[in-house]
C-alpha cells in the first residue's frame, strides 16, 4: 500500500474567505480504497477542505493531486468529471425535483443508460426508503431521507472517490448507525471514502486513517484505531 | 348580443391576451429562476421579434410566396423571429450579464437597464420612430359561436401559444438539458458538483426565454397590425407583473399570472372605461402580493434556501 500512489493528496493547501484564512496549510494523502476521516471541532475547516478539493473554493496556495494529477485549478464540474463526488454540508438536495430526478442528476455525466439503471437499483438496495419516495419532491423528504438521497445521488456518478461531509449530522442514533454501515458497504464496492465528521467515535471506528483538524491545520495524523486510544483525542473529541 | 355570446367573446379575448402576457412572462421568470436577475431588456427582445417578423414577411410578400405557401410563411416568420432573438438573448447574456455574475446585484441590474436602452435606441434608429404596418396575413375570416365572432387568426395565436407552453413544460421536465436547467436554478453549486456546465444551462435559458418573447411579438404584430420601437414597454410592465403575480421563478406561475392579468384587463375593458385598463394590472398585483408576498405559486424564500 505505502508504495502505491495515493488517490488524493493535499500539499500545504491554503484557502481564504475574503480576509478569513480558513485553511492554513493542509497536507494529507489518502490511499486508494481507503476510508479516511477528518475530525475536528465546529469551524475547524473540515467543510472548507472538501470544498477546496472540489474547486468550489479556490486553493490560494498549495497543491491538490488526484491520481497524481494537479486539480487545484479545476472547476467543480471538471473535478466531477474525473470521478469525484461529494455529499456536501447541508445535503443540498434539489428541493423542487423528485427523488428520482435528484438521483438522475447524480448520473448527469453518464451516457450508459443500462449501467445507470443498475446503479439506481444498487442505491435502492442500499436505501429502500428512497424507492418508496421516487415521486416525492426532495424538499419534502425528512432529514434522514434527504441524507440518504444525497449519498445515493453521489453514488449515481459511480465515483472512485467519495467525499462525505457530516453524513450523521442531525440524524437519530439508529439512522446514524445505518448510514455508517452503508458507508462500509460502499467502501467494500471499491470506492475510496474521505469522511468529515464531528461524530468522531463513529467516524474513527469505521476508518483506517484519521486526521485531526484544528483551526485550519491538521494537527494529528494516525491510524484511526490508534487515534481512538490517543489520550488527547479521547479528551477533546470522544468526550471520555 | 346575448349574455352567453358576450361571455364567449370575452373569454376568447382574455385567452388571447393572457397567452401573450404568459409567453413574455415566461422569459422573465426563467431568467430570474436561473440567475436571480430581472432581464430588463426582455421587453425590447419582444419588440425585436416583432420587427424580425415584419422584415421576413415583407420580403416574402414581394415574391408572392405568402399566397402560395401560407403555412410555410408562418413557420418562417415565427421561426426566424424566434431564432434571431434567441441568438440576441445569448449575446446579451454574454456581453452584459456573464461578466457581472460575481459582481453586486446592483451592477447587474444597471447593466440590464443599459441593455434595454441600447436595444430600444438601436431599434429606433434602424426601424424608425413611427408605427410600422404589419402585413395583415391572418385576415378577418372566422366563425361564430352564437353571436360571438372568433377569427381564425385568434384561434391560431391561442393554439400556437398553448403549444409553445406545453413544449416548454415538456422540455424542462423530460429532457436531460431541461432537468439540468432546473437543477441549476435550484442550486447552482450543487449542479456544478454533479458535472453540469452551468454556463451552458444559463445560455439555453437565454435562448428559450427571449425566443418565446419574440413569438409573442410576432403575434401582437400580426393581430394588431402595427409595431413600433417602444411597444415593448407596456407589454413588459404587464408581463413582469404577471411573472411576479404567479411567483417569479415558477414556470406554471408565469402562465397563470399571464392569464390572470389578461383576464382582468379584458373584464375591466368589457364593463368599465378602457382608458383605465392598464391600472387594473397593478391593482391585482398589489392585492395578491399583500395576501401572498411570494406570488401565487412562488416559493417562500426560506423554502428555496434549504
Ligand atoms: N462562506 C464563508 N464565508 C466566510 N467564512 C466562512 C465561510 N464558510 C466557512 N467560513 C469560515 O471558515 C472557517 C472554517 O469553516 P468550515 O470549513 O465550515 O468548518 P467546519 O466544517 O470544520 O465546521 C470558519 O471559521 C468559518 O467561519
Ligand atoms: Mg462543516
Amino acid at each position: 500500500m505505502a508504495s502505491e500512489q495515493p488517490i488524493l493528496k493535499l500539499e500545504d493547501v491554503h484557502t481564504y474567505y475574503g480576509n478569513i484564512h480558513a485553511l492554513k496549510g493542509v497536507s494529507c494523502a489518502i490511499p486508494s480504497g481507503d476510508i479516511a476521516c477528518l475530525i475536528g471541532a465546529n469551524g475547524a475547516g473540515k467543510s472548507t477542505t472538501l470544498l477546496t478539493i472540489f474547486g468550489v473554493q479556490r486553493a490560494a496556495e498549495g497543491k491538490i493531486l488526484y491520481k497524481g494529477r494537479e486539480i487545484h485549478h479545476l472547476r467543480p464540474e471538471q473535478v466531477a468529471a474525473l470521478g469525484v463526488s461529494q455529499t456536501p454540508e447541508g445535503r443540498q438536495i434539489f428541493p423542487r425535483m423528485t427523488t428520482l430526478e435528484n438521483l438522475e442528476m447524480g448520473a448527469f455525466l453518464r451516457g450508459d443508460k443500462v449501467a445507470v439503471a443498475e446503479d439506481m437499483e444498487w442505491v435502492f438496495s442500499l436505501f429502500p426508503v428512497l424507492q418508496e419516495r421516487t415521486r416525492q419532491l426532495g424538499g419534502t423528504l425528512s432529514g434522514g431521507e434527504q441524507q440518504m438521497l444525497a449519498i445515493g445521488r453521489a453514488l449515481m456518478s459511480r465515483p472512485e472517490l467519495l467525499l462525505l461531509d457530516e453524513p450523521s449530522l442531525g440524524l437519530a442514533p439508529k439512522l446514524v448507525e445505518k448510514i455508517f454501515e452503508t458507508i462500509l458497504e460502499i467502501s467494500k464496492s471499491g470506492v475510496t471514502i474521505f469522511l468529515v465528521e464531528q461524530n468522531a467515535h463513529m467516524a474513527l471506528s469505521i476508518s483506517n486513517t484519521g486526521y485531526v483538524m484544528e483551526t485550519g491545520r491538521i494537527v494529528l495524523t494516525d491510524k484511526a484505531s490508534d487515534l481512538l486510544q490517543n489520550e488527547k483525542v479521547k479528551k477533546a473529541y470522544l468526550g471520555e | 348580443m346575448d349574455t352567453a355570446s358576450f361571455i364567449i367573446q370575452q373569454l376568447i379575448n382574455a385567452l388571447f391576451l393572457g397567452s401573450i402576457f404568459a409567453l413574455i412572462a415566461l422569459g422573465y421568470t426563467m431568467v430570474y429562476g436561473i440567475i436571480e436577475l430581472i432581464n430588463f431588456a426582455h421587453g425590447e427582445l419582444f419588440t425585436a421579434g416583432a420587427f424580425i417578423g415584419i422584415i421576413v414577411l415583407a420580403a416574402l410578400q414581394k415574391t408572392g410566396f405568402v399566397e402560395s405557401h401560407f403555412v410555410i410563411t408562418l413557420i418562417l416568420v415565427f421561426g426566424m423571429a424566434m431564432a434571431y432573438v434567441a441568438v440576441l438573448g445569448v449575446a446579451i447574456e454574454h456581453v452584459a450579464y456573464k461578466p457581472l455574475r460575481r459582481a453586486s446585484r446592483l451592477a447587474a441590474i444597471l447593466s440590464a437597464l443599459g441593455m434595454s436602452i441600447f436595444l430600444s435606441n438601436g431599434m429606433m434608429l434602424s426601424q424608425g420612430v413611427s408605427d410600422r404596418a404589419y402585413p395583415s396575413i391572418l385576415g378577418i375570416e372566422g366563425f361564430s359561436i352564437l353571436d360571438a365572432r372568433i377569427t381564425y387568426g385568434q384561434v391560431f395565436i391561442i393554439v400556437l401559444s398553448l403549444l409553445l407552453m406545453v413544449a416548454l413544460q415538456m422540455f424542462v421536465n423530460w429532457t436531460k438539458l431541461g432537468k439540468a436547467m432546473r437543477a441549476t436554478a435550484q442550486n447552482q453549486t450543487m449542479a456544478r458538483m454533479l458535472g453540469i456546465d452551468i454556463d451552458k444551462t444559463i445560455r439555453v435559458t437565454f435562448m428559450i426565454g427571449p425566443a418565446l418573447g419574440a413569438a409573442a411579438g410576432v403575434m401582437v404584430g400580426l393581430y394588431y397590425g402595427s409595431v413600433r420601437f417602444d411597444m415593448g414597454f407596456i407589454y413588459m410592465i404587464k408581463a413582469f407583473a404577471a411573472a411576479i403575480l404567479g411567483g417569479i421563478g415558477s414556470i406554471p406561475g408565469a402562465v397563470l399570472g399571464g392569464m390572470i392579468i389578461g383576464g382582468v384587463e379584458v373584464l375591466w375593458s368589457a364593463f368599465l372605461p378602457s382608458e383605465w385598463k392598464d391600472v387594473t394590472t397593478f391593482v391585482v398585483l398589489i392585492l395578491v402580493l399583500y395576501l401572498r408576498p411570494s406570488g401565487i405559486l412562488g416559493e417562500h424564500v426560506s423554502e428555496t434556501r434549504v
